[in-house]
């Protein structure tokens, strides 16, 4: 306990900004550089950060890794289900007019916007997943072996 | 007014600069691990903060001057983490520094378990 106390007070300061500069890259995305993709990295570096530090069973119990498994899929969902809305309403597929017919625009923002999140959600879920295959793969080093 | 920020400016982007060239060069020069870390960390916190206050007055009143100040909070607080941890990780493997060699109380941790 003692041994990273430094790590793991600076740990706990910035999980939560972290988490907050990801939500930002995400739904900023399309005015400045960023999107789905770097969002997923960076909100699963929060969450890889923590299980680092605190360890595997600590971030378990915020994030259990059947969550995770689910969330990669959810995203997959998102992005086709997307698609799948703009088919049903008499557009292509993918076709982002669909969403708003009097204002393409608008459509589109909101069709990249819902593409985003579902890519988002699976990069996390991803990231996340192949940490918790490494790290639960090794014995884990308890302090005393330190 | 906007001449003495100008000066101001670039003399704290030039001083920055300096100090990265000097943590640079202390990185390849010096002898062992300790004081190579102690270069790095010169160019990581000196150089960082000179730079971002140069780049700062650069910018003047804007959103880019409050992204500046934050992305230095932030190396302010990680990069003398990052420098604490390798140097913590080093010291309870049993590196020590190449004048404490012969030094009581500078045993490794393990040597003094076993």
């Amino acid at each position: 306990m003692q041994h990273h106390l430094i790590l793991r007070v600076v740990t706990k300061l910035l999980c939560g900004a972290i988490i907050l500069y990801a939500f930002y890259v995400q739904f900023h995305g399309d005015y400045s550089p960023g999107g789905g993709f770097q969002a997923g990295v960076i909100m699963a570096v929060a969450f890889i950060a923590y299980g680092v530090v605190f360890g595997l069973d600590a971030v378990q119990k915020v994030l259990p890794a059947w969550v995770v498994h689910k969330l990669a899929a959810l995203g997959v969902l998102v992005y086709s289900m997307t698609g799948v809305v703009s088919l049903f309403l008499g557009y292509a597929f993918l076709d982002y007019g669909a969403f708003s017919p009097h204002h393409p625009s608008h459509g589109q923002h909101w069709g990249i916007l819902a593409v985003e999140l579902g890519v988002g959600i699976t990069v996390t879920g991803v990231m996340v997943t192949i940490y918790y295959a490494f790290a639960s793969r090794i014995p884990r080093i308890t302090d005393e072996e330190w | 007014m906007s001449a003495v920020v100008e000066i101001a400016s670039w003399a704290f982007i030039l001083a920055g600069s300096f100090f990265s060239i000097v943590g640079a060069v202390g990185i390849v020069r010096f002898p062992d691990f300790w004081s190579r870390l102690h270069a790095a960390s010169i160019s990581e916190s000196a150089g960082m903060i000179l730079l971002i206050v140069g780049m700062c007055l650069q910018a003047g009143w804007t959103l880019v001057t409050v992204k500046l100040l934050i992305i230095g909070i932030f190396l302010f607080i990680t990069g003398p983490t990052a420098t604490h941890a390798v140097a913590n990780a080093a010291l309870t493997t049993g590196l020590r520094p190449k004048e404490a060699e012969g030094l009581v109380g500078a045993e490794p941790r393990s040597a003094k378990k076993s």
